[in-house]
């Protein structure tokens, strides 16, 4: 404000000053009367003379250029091509010759007579949703009701310290800190637009309302993505309204059952609200035995992270992921940082340690799964082909042409998927007699010595309480399968894994009869719980009474294929060896030949950039296909795959045919699929399963008793 | 440092600023108790577009109705066309489907900067409430209110979330608040949630027993809206009236009279505002749920009125002096006076306003012979019910000369048949002889507080908050407009003027008490005696309490629209009110507010209405001093 003031001040003295200078009469006399003895001020008045005649004759002599007039200028100019540019703006044509928006799955649809038929209700994944503020700390003034999640984001760089300290959770419950309420965004807001432009869910909503879909038959089930499930239930009682929507959505729309569409970390959260909704009161919902079979008739899950997203566990371990690893590669030292004394990357970390809902998506199903040190279902997967796209289609059954490509590559090179966190790049493929045999138990057994290092500012992640000895323990063992993991992780951050290990498991059940598996920890895991169980015939007499050819439940699985997706790292110690420093970090110069997986350190599998594809498919492909223990009533499982093309030109925005994790909700074939199961079809009407990748043989290599 | 700039330089002239009620409550220990719902009012609900013509194009879940009306300005007649309803059906026209913004961004606030349930909702942020134990009951409040039903399953949700947040929190019941016409949409969804099935939500007849705590009327119009007349018959209001005399009568006058009625008569522009308006505003079945109900028992007749002795310098008098210096004023002062009579809502003509009723020369306009229509090519294309009356018809119209509230039921008829048509399959105007009338359990009764009985909850409250001290419109001085061909044949007569000076009559409107928007009367009648102890519509006895408060205008512009305002909305930011609110939320019942709080001359209004409140056998009873049934009822009534 006083700068703005000081600004005018200088801008008005001036004018001032050339008026008396130019108009008043007594100044020129005076000049007159000196000008007799100086010549100088002589041709000073005769300058002025001239000034004053040029500014008769309406052209503004440079002298007269005030300020002000240059402030107005300005002004005008860029009014004028504002102006001109929104001018040019509305004559563009909305579409360009040459590209052609191709029409809407939801118009041609409609055209096809598809309506409204069954309510949708969406479920978003982790991060997508947006969190807004109810309570603060002094420094979020003025923030009430306002986005700090999603949305433009502004306060990030406002107010970065506050911004954080809001967005974790306690370190001890995983639930608010004292004194800050930070709660999810209701209703469609909460995730159709990420970031302004950046959609999530908006397209496939438009698609809907387009066949007429509206407020009272879609629902968006937001919650805190940041809790663990079953306190989002605890804390906001979000299950319950899920529960009491989808009967009050089942009932006003003349009983239809639910359609489902969870996406993401929303499919496991949708997992465990089956199990919590027929599970009596105390722990439960309390819908009794049928509830599922009652009031759904799909579960669309879309980019599934059924068993568990390999990415999680470099971000848990140093706060990484792919991307960054390259950005360190190509400019270190910018998120080293100790210069700025940013630390972005600790202060990630600690933040993200702090949400409960991480640990949900890690690897789950152990060695059976994901491999073990010596081989994994997976591998053999050659990433050429992924490049290339040279799949065929295979409708059923495995495609011959398609085994020679692979066993091609198999003798090149042999990627040991199932070693997720190895040390060096030598480690990652040495057979496993020559890996040092270090039990993890050993490491867990030895006593960690305490860092106590008071210099240690205020970033506090669980890493500074451990000594450099007990940092070495770790790397030596060279080489962590997916159980092993689990021990390490415990082993590096104790208090996150008591916190999370009391909300999630990830194992495989031997007998799922056994009375513990009636805890909520295991229900968001599919390897651990029945899917929907049993339908006994009474309850199922009664639906079959009230609506006598009601399809019963179906699961599909929608997914990307085609992007080379993060299955496992190759890591090293970080040099420095200051406090607050992350001691582990990717190798991001282990690189493998031209063929190879390998890639700054990270080795890539087939899936849609986040989810591999063993992780999507495997429940829909194996684990519960026909009527396996896992899915005791035989609920039909479906597998769509969506092949990654990435979009044609920049104008096409993020394609309409991507594969992607986030970006297959605007995947135009995924859009119909979806509205033609709200519309009514079966998943056998919609083409039952259309596979790309070599899921099925994946599945096969999978060694789990059904 | 303070908040903000204006807050700095608040404080600098005025003072520190009170603590809002929130934050006050809190150091006293108020905590989360009864989870709230909100039934936002007529026109502060936000709508957005689901499906449009492809003039809407990329409107797609964009706000048609509140946010920053940015497309009223780009395409006003694709707005219009978007916000009509069909004529026919009071529903959607094909092709076109706008509906009710959901969640609290619904109605928190109205357009950017003008918050309508914003700073409630902050100050129960501050006892706790979040989310999950505030709920905003939007609705689409152009349709009628069993349409809300049937096209969006509106009562149900709400049915459903006040069902789902009683049962997460513990059992505690709901406190209802809502607001101007939301307050006749929460009673016909209490009539509807015990009805049975079809018709109802089928709850039962203890639903709002089980999960009903308080209901606080916000300015709630429970016998109607006079304001909602001239809406009607001439799409004008006092404000709008306002601005064509400014026009007319503004210092550069050859100027003004060129060019400003021109924006609203629109010659020039062929714009005719006012007919889209009223074109628009016609389809809305919402809008006759607020025509004065009633009739001349309430609202008075030609010669009488229950607030005839009302004057705004008594009242203004009343807030400076002492009150006992000013009582005999007062009487000496009424006894000078004309009465007023409020009665007569419509007059044609400033001297038929005050004549005495046995000179006026009525002809009746029922059944009138109502013309051709007059529309000629020039204004086809713009269409209101007068078009097809003709000339004859407007004369009829004119030659009633007075119509009170029960003759004005008439009027609408006569002058827009098809519109009220519509309207009376929803919503009823009368005063029921006998509530048991199997008739009265049609949905068409259940907003009109005088045709339905309240339900069976004896622990229920029921809050009447309004601001008072206000002039609010409640009789109207008509006149033909010059033109008759396409415009409205009816305006109000702004010229009409009180010669003394603290009359009543102003620009052609006479106002009373009240919150500009809502009389006193409307407001507070039901509370102050139509449901006080047991009567008739009130059969179990709910407590009912008023709270009023009393206007004063912001101290400086930099309060924005003040903290003390009895204005219909602006109330919503009255820290008055925001902690009675809070305290019914957080579990005070009505005794513990400190029960009535009036300013205004209420109770004495309501004594003046003869209006049967007993039924039939208690009243005969009381009359002859038997022992009544109920002794405390007895006791009550001679006590009062």
């Amino acid at each position: 404000m006083a700068s703005i003031l000081r600004f005018r001040k200088l801008c008005y003295l001036e004018p001032v000053k050339f008026r008396t200078f130019d108009e008043s009469p007594e100044l020129y006399q005076k000049l007159d009367k000196k000008a007799d003895d100086n010549n100088v001020i002589l041709t000073a008045k005769s300058v002025l003379e001239t000034d004053t005649k040029k500014k008769k004759c309406t052209k503004k002599p440079s002298k007269e250029w005030r300020c002000v007039d240059t402030c107005c200028w300005m002004i005008g100019c860029l009014c004028t091509t504002w102006w001109f540019l929104l001018f040019l703006y509305h004559c563009f044509p909305a579409t360009l010759p040459g590209f052609q928006v191709p029409e809407s799955p939801g118009v041609r649809l409609k055209r096809d007579g598809l309506t409204a038929n069954h309510p949708v209700v969406l479920v978003p994944g982790f991060v997508t949703g947006g969190l807004e503020l109810w309570e603060g700390r002094p420094c979020a003034e003025g923030l009430f009701r306002k986005r700090l999640w999603g949305g433009s984001f502004t306060e990030i760089f406002k107010r970065p310290s506050c911004w954080l300290e809001h967005l974790s959770l306690d370190n001890e419950t995983g639930l608010d800190p004292p004194g800050i309420r930070v709660r999810p965004v209701p209703g469609l807001v909460a995730a159709d637009y990420f970031a302004t432009g950046y959609f999530v869910w908006a397209v496939l909503i438009e698609n809907l309302a387009k066949i007429g879909y509206e407020g009272k038959n879609l629902y968006m089930a937001a919650y805190d993505w940041r809790l663990s499930f079953q306190n989002t239930e605890i804390r906001d009682q979000a299950l319950s309204r899920l529960k009491s929507k989808i009967e009050l959505l089942y009932v006003t729309n003349g009983y239809k059952k639910v359609v489902v569409v969870p996406h993401s970390m929303g499919v496991i959260y949708f997992l465990h609200f089956l199990k919590w909704v027929e599970t009596p009161p105390p722990m439960g919902g309390g819908g009794g035995p049928g509830w599922c079979a009652k009031h759904i008739k799909a579960v669309m899950n879309i980019g599934p992270a059924f068993l568990g997203v390999p990415k999680t566990v470099s971000n848990l371990f140093s706060a990484e992921g792919k991307d960054i690893a390259y950005l360190r590669a190509m400019a270190p030292g910018v998120l080293d940082s100790e210069i700025l004394g940013l630390q972005t990357l600790e202060h990630v970390m600690r933040v993200s340690r702090t949400w409960d809902s991480v640990i949900s998506l890690m690897p789950k199903g152990g060695e059976t799964i994901w491999g073990n040190l010596d081989s994994s279902p997976d591998e053999g997967h050659a990433c050429q082909s992924v490049k290339k796209g040279q799949y065929a289609p295979t409708s059923n059954g495995m495609n011959a042409n398609h085994t020679d490509i692979k066993t091609g590559f198999q003798v090149k090179e042999t990627v040991k998927c199932g070693r997720i966190i190895s040390f060096g790049k030598a480690e990652s493929e040495l057979p496993s007699s020559q890996i040092p045999n270090l039990d993890t138990e050993e490491i867990l057994r030895s006593s960690i010595t305490k860092n106590v290092n008071s210099s240690c500012g205020e970033v506090w992640t669980e890493y500074d309480e451990m000594s450099r000895e007990s940092i070495r323990k770790v790397a030596e063992k060279k080489v962590y399968t997916a159980r092993t993991l689990l021990d390490l992780l415990r082993f590096v951050a104790p208090k996150m894994m008591q916190r999370a290990e009391a909300h999630f498991s990830h194992g495989i059940a031997d007998n799922l009869d056994d009375p513990k598996y009636a805890h909520y920890k295991y229900w968001s895991n599919p390897l651990e719980t029945k899917c929907c169980p049993e339908v006994t015939n009474s309850v199922k007499w009664d639906i079959c009474l009230r609506l006598p050819d009601a399809p019963d439940m179906e699961i599909h699985c929608l997914y990307g294929v085609g992007i080379p997706t993060e299955r496992s790292y190759v890591y090293k110690l970080s040099p420095t060896n200051k406090c607050k420093n992350i001691p582990f970090r990717i190798d991001a110069s282990a690189n493998g030949d031209e063929n190879s997986c390998l890639k700054g350190g990270v080795y890539f599998v087939d899936g849609d950039d986040s989810v591999p594809v063993l992780s999507a498919g495997f429940m829909c492909a194996k684990g519960w296909r026909g009527r396996t223990r896992f899915n005791p009533s035989g609920i039909a499982t479906y597998i769509r795959e969506y092949k990654h093309k990435p979009p044609t030109s920049l104008l096409e925005g993020r394609g309409i045919e991507s594969g992607a994790h986030v970006d297959i909700l605007g995947n135009v074939a995924l859009i119909e699929d979806v509205l033609r199961v709200a519309a009514g079809a079966s998943g056998a009407e919609i083409g039952g399963d259309q596979i790309y990748s070599d899921i099925r043989r994946m599945s096969e290599r999978i060694n789990l008793e059904l | 440092m303070p908040a903000s700039f204006n807050q700095f330089v608040t404080e600098a002239i005025t003072g520190p600023v009170p603590d809002p009620p929130g934050v006050k409550l809190v150091k006293e220990g108020l905590k989360v108790k009864h989870p709230v719902v909100f039934v936002p009012g007529i026109v502060t609900g936000g709508l957005e577009l689901w499906e449009g013509h492809p003039c809407a194009e990329g409107l797609f879940r964009k706000r048609l109705w509140g946010g920053t009306f940015g497309e009223v300005y780009k395409r006003p007649l694709c707005w219009a066309e978007h916000m009509s309803m069909d004529n026919e059906t009071g529903l959607d026209p094909p092709g076109i489907r706008v509906r009710a913004v959901t969640g609290l961004v619904a109605a928190d606030y109205f357009a950017p900067g003008y918050f309508v349930w914003a700073v409630m909702i902050a100050n129960l942020a501050r006892l706790g409430y979040e989310e999950k134990n505030m709920y905003m009951a939007s609705y689409d409040w152009r349709i009628s209110y069993q349409n809300t039903e049937v096209r969006d399953r509106s009562l149900s949700r709400m049915k459903s979330n006040i069902e789902l947040m009683v049962s997460t929190n513990g059992g505690n019941k709901a406190v209802i608040i809502p607001h101007s016409m939301g307050v006749l949409y929460f009673l016909h969804f209490m009539k509807w949630v015990e009805a049975p099935a079809p018709m109802g939500g089928g709850g039962g007849p203890d639903w709002c027993a089980k999960h009903i705590k308080a209901v606080m009327n916000i300015g709630g119009p429970f016998l109607g809206v006079p304001k909602s007349i001239a809406g009607l018959l001439s799409a004008e209001a006092k404000d709008i009236a306002v601005v064509r005399t400014m026009s007319a009568t503004h210092p550069c006058a050859s100027l003004g009279r060129a060019i400003t009625p021109g924006v609203l008569d629109n010659d020039i522009f062929r714009l005719q505002t006012l007919q889209r308006v009223m074109q628009m505003s016609r389809t809305w079945d919402s809008t006759m749920s607020m025509i004065p109900k009633g009739g001349d028992t309430i609202w008075g007749d030609l010669d009488w009125s229950p607030e005839e002795d009302y004057a705004p310098s008594i009242r203004k008098q009343k807030k400076i002096d002492t009150q006992v210096v000013n009582k005999d004023e007062n009487g000496s002062m009424a006894s000078q006076r004309k009465l007023k009579n409020y009665g007569r809502i419509i007059s044609f003509g400033k001297d038929v306003a005050f004549a005495p009723s046995s000179e006026i020369e009525r002809i009746d306009f029922r059944g009138a012979y109502k013309g051709c229509s007059v529309a000629n090519s020039t204004c086809r294309d713009v269409w209101t019910e007068y078009h097809e009356m003709g000339i004859e018809g407007i004369k009829a119209v004119a030659e009633y000369k007075v119509y009170t509230a029960g003759s004005l039921v008439d009027l609408l008829e006569f002058v827009a048949p098809k519109m009220m048509a519509r309207g009376s399959a929803h919503f009823s105007y009368g005063i029921a002889d006998n509530l048991d009338d199997p008739k009265y359990q049609h949905y068409k009764y259940w907003s009109n507080p005088l045709e339905t009985k309240l339900p069976n909850a004896p622990d229920m409250e029921i809050f009447s908050l309004y601001g008072s001290g206000l002039p609010t419109e409640r009789g109207y001085i008509y006149k033909f407009s010059s033109s008759a061909d396409c415009y409205i044949p009816f305006q109000i007569d702004t010229s009409a003027d009180d010669e003394d000076e603290d009359g009543c009559l102003q620009d052609g409107v006479y106002t009373v008490d009240g919150d500009q928007t809502v009389p006193v009367l409307s407001a507070g009648y039901m509370c102050a005696k139509g449901w006080r102890g047991k009567t008739r519509f009130n059969p179990s006895g709910i407590r009912t309490f008023i709270r009023e408060y009393d206007h004063s205008p912001p101290a400086n512009l930099l309060e924005g629209r003040g903290t003390l305002s009895g204005d219909h909305v602006d109330i919503m930011g009255n820290f008055g009110l925001i902690e009675d609110i809070l305290r019914v939320a957080a579990g005070a019942t009505g005794e513990e507010l400190g029960g009535d709080q009036v300013h205004s001359d209420i109770f004495k209004w309501s004594e003046k209405i003869k209006l049967q409140l007993l039924e039939l056998l208690t009243a005969i009873a009381f009359w002859w001093k038997w022992p009544s049934p109920d002794k405390c009822l007895s006791a009550w009534m001679l006590e009062d």
